[in-house]
């Protein structure tokens, strides 16, 4: 009965089918990243120093002769772990927050409004940069820096897709029915504004992935010798002339890592269009 | 009129302001309903129609006036009490569409109202909606579908079954066929027609077509800018309009052997809103606001 939707659900257009690669490869990077990487991160003298890229040392090595490749490889172990663990806490506390705005009242409503356009005012990473200056440095405290930095991010896009949501009938007609504001949004509310919130919580990721790169180039974030991609470019940039490797692979790294979660939010968005994904009958 | 009064609405007002101008939706209107009765309230869009019945089933605060609902004043109660009350007044949205949520099966939706009344098991719900689904005509196996798999009529039966489910006594029909198409109009109307014989229900019934309405209802109220510009019987109305508004309503109805030649009815001035107005009663029953 849907021959033709899954006919145009096999071709899937090139943007789509280039964030899904990339993303794909990066997440199966970061989980096999024990495995992939030849050296251990963290090894000394692993090769000599500042060596170019060779066949022992794929992207070459660093001051201390740590193989750059098997830091880069455990890299995509933190980047994402961080930037999922920042997601996932900003989306739940930010998407709480954006739900209480649009079906609490008018006044928590107007209350909750001006503190999220208060913090929205401020770019997310100085928000992020004054919080670890406050918490002091470290991966933990800069993951929960960033997930607050991303906090009004997702509570606008919840509190924008929730009045959307208020307005429409079928939200009214469950309020005749009587039922109270947490059925409201957990039962009617939800499962039409979820969809869009992890397309948003997608291209959130990558945002929250180059925070995490940035916090710690500024040594704010994962402190050395972790192999975080900002920390090791950080490092890296005494030794720009004579070992650009050092900052070209990383750099390279953030910049496929973004792009692909980009992308992959891009289509994901795309692909959200409700006729295509409407839910197929339970039973028979 | 004998039948008790199960919906009165006394002086409602409700203005919204946008971009600093405020607009009286509804200003200042009295209507009754009694059990088992029809009135119909016909008027263009903006004439605050929608707003007053809005207003009659609890989704928009009336800024001034009085609510009555079987007998009891809705602004004497707060929150559950009012939600309860307001339990007796359900409606019946114009786009049978969107008023379905496109995520539950049709027969969660047409349920919720028993489960938020919490006395009813699981059973007893699948029970009572089941007889629902044979009442507006469809049938057991369309039961656990969801919405998009149903035409806009068979929606729009959904959508009665979800507002007959909590026993109202009033149901707020806004504009309930005119997103249909002809032929399923008239279905769609006897239904109501059907459910309100069977139920006893007392419609407050919306539409911008007089004709529609005419057909419909015993009783007539014309709004027009907020306001009701000529209330009676459907015979009052039809026969003896007195209100220039209500007169060009008429007018503008569609009629075959009419001829559509020589001059053109030239467009009426009606009056605008001022203290001046009042309600001068022609007969018992037909009032038309002078000024």
């Amino acid at each position: 009965m849907n021959a033709p939707v899954r006919r145009r659900r096999r071709r899937l257009p090139l943007n789509v089918l280039l964030g899904l690669g990339l993303a794909t490869i990066v997440v199966a990077v970061a989980v096999l990243a024990p495995v992939i990487a030849p050296f251990d991160p963290m090894r000394m003298a692993a090769g000599p120093r500042l060596a170019a890229p060779s066949l022992a040392h794929l992207f070459g090595t660093d001051e201390f002769g740590r193989d750059l490749f098997s830091r880069v490889v455990r890299g995509a172990h933190l980047s994402l772990g961080i930037g999922l663990a920042a997601v996932v806490a900003g989306l739940a506390v930010g998407g709480l927050i954006g739900l209480v705005a649009a079906f609490a009242g008018r006044l928590v409503e107007a209350v909750l409004l001006r503190v999220i356009d208060l913090l929205y005012s401020f770019p997310d990473t100085l928000i992020a940069l004054a919080l670890v200056a406050f918490l002091g440095p470290g991966l933990v405290n800069a993951t929960i820096a960033i997930a607050v930095s991303l906090v009004p991010f997702y509570a606008r896009v919840a509190y924008s897709l929730a009045v959307a949501e208020r307005a429409k009938p079928y939200v009214e007609a469950a309020r005749l029915a009587g039922i109270g504001s947490g059925r409201l949004v957990r039962v009617h509310v939800m499962p039409n504004i979820g969809q869009s919130l992890i397309v948003m919580a997608t291209l959130g990721f990558s945002s929250a992935i180059l925070s995490a790169a940035g916090l710690s180039f500024l040594g704010l974030g994962v402190q050395p010798p972790s192999p975080e991609w900002g920390a090791i470019l950080a490092s890296g940039r005494n030794y720009i002339t004579k070992a650009p490797w050092i900052l070209i692979f990383p750099g390279l790294a953030i910049c496929m890592t973004v792009l692909a979660f980009n992308l992959l939010g891009d289509s994901l968005r795309d692909l959200a269009d409700p006729r295509r994904t409407a839910p197929q009958r339970a039973g028979a | 009129m004998s039948a008790p009064t199960v919906l009165a609405l006394d002086g409602i007002r409700r203005t919204f302001s946008s971009g600093g101008r405020r607009v009286a939706a509804v200003a200042g209107v009295s209507l009754s309903l009694a059990r088992g009765e029809t009135l119909g309230v016909v008027g263009e869009s903006g004439s605050g129609k929608s707003t007053l019945g809005r207003i009659a089933v609890g989704l928009e605060r009336a800024d001034a006036g009085k609510i009555t609902v079987l007998g009891q004043q809705i602004s004497t109660l707060t929150g559950a009490a009012r939600r309860q009350q307001f339990g007796h007044c359900q409606m019946v949205f114009q786009d049978p569409y969107s008023s379905l949520n496109p995520r539950l099966t049709v027969a969660r939706q047409v349920g919720e109202s028993l489960v938020a009344q919490g006395r009813f098991t699981t059973d007893e719900i699948g029970d009572r909606v089941a007889a629902l689904f044979e009442k507006v005509g469809l049938k057991p196996e369309q039961l656990n579908r969801y919405p998009h798999e149903f035409s806009g009529g068979q929606r729009q039966r959904v959508a009665i079954a979800r507002a007959l489910a909590p026993n109202p006594e009033i149901v707020v029909a806004d504009e309930p066929v005119s997103a249909l198409d002809v032929t399923i109009q008239a279905q769609i109307l006897d239904l109501l027609a059907d459910v309100q014989e069977s139920e006893g229900l007392a419609y407050l019934f919306i539409s911008h077509d007089i004709a529609v309405v005419a057909h419909l209802c015993r009783r007539i109220a014309v709004m027009h800018r907020g306001r009701v510009v000529e209330f009676g019987t459907t015979d009052d109305i039809v026969r003896d309009a007195r209100h220039p508004y209500t007169q060009s309503l008429l007018d503008a109805v569609p009629r075959l052997g009419r001829r559509r030649t020589g001059a053109r009815t030239p467009p009426t001035v009606f009056p605008s809103p001022s203290e001046a107005e009042r309600m001068v009663m022609v007969t018992e029953s037909h009032g038309v606001l002078v000024v």
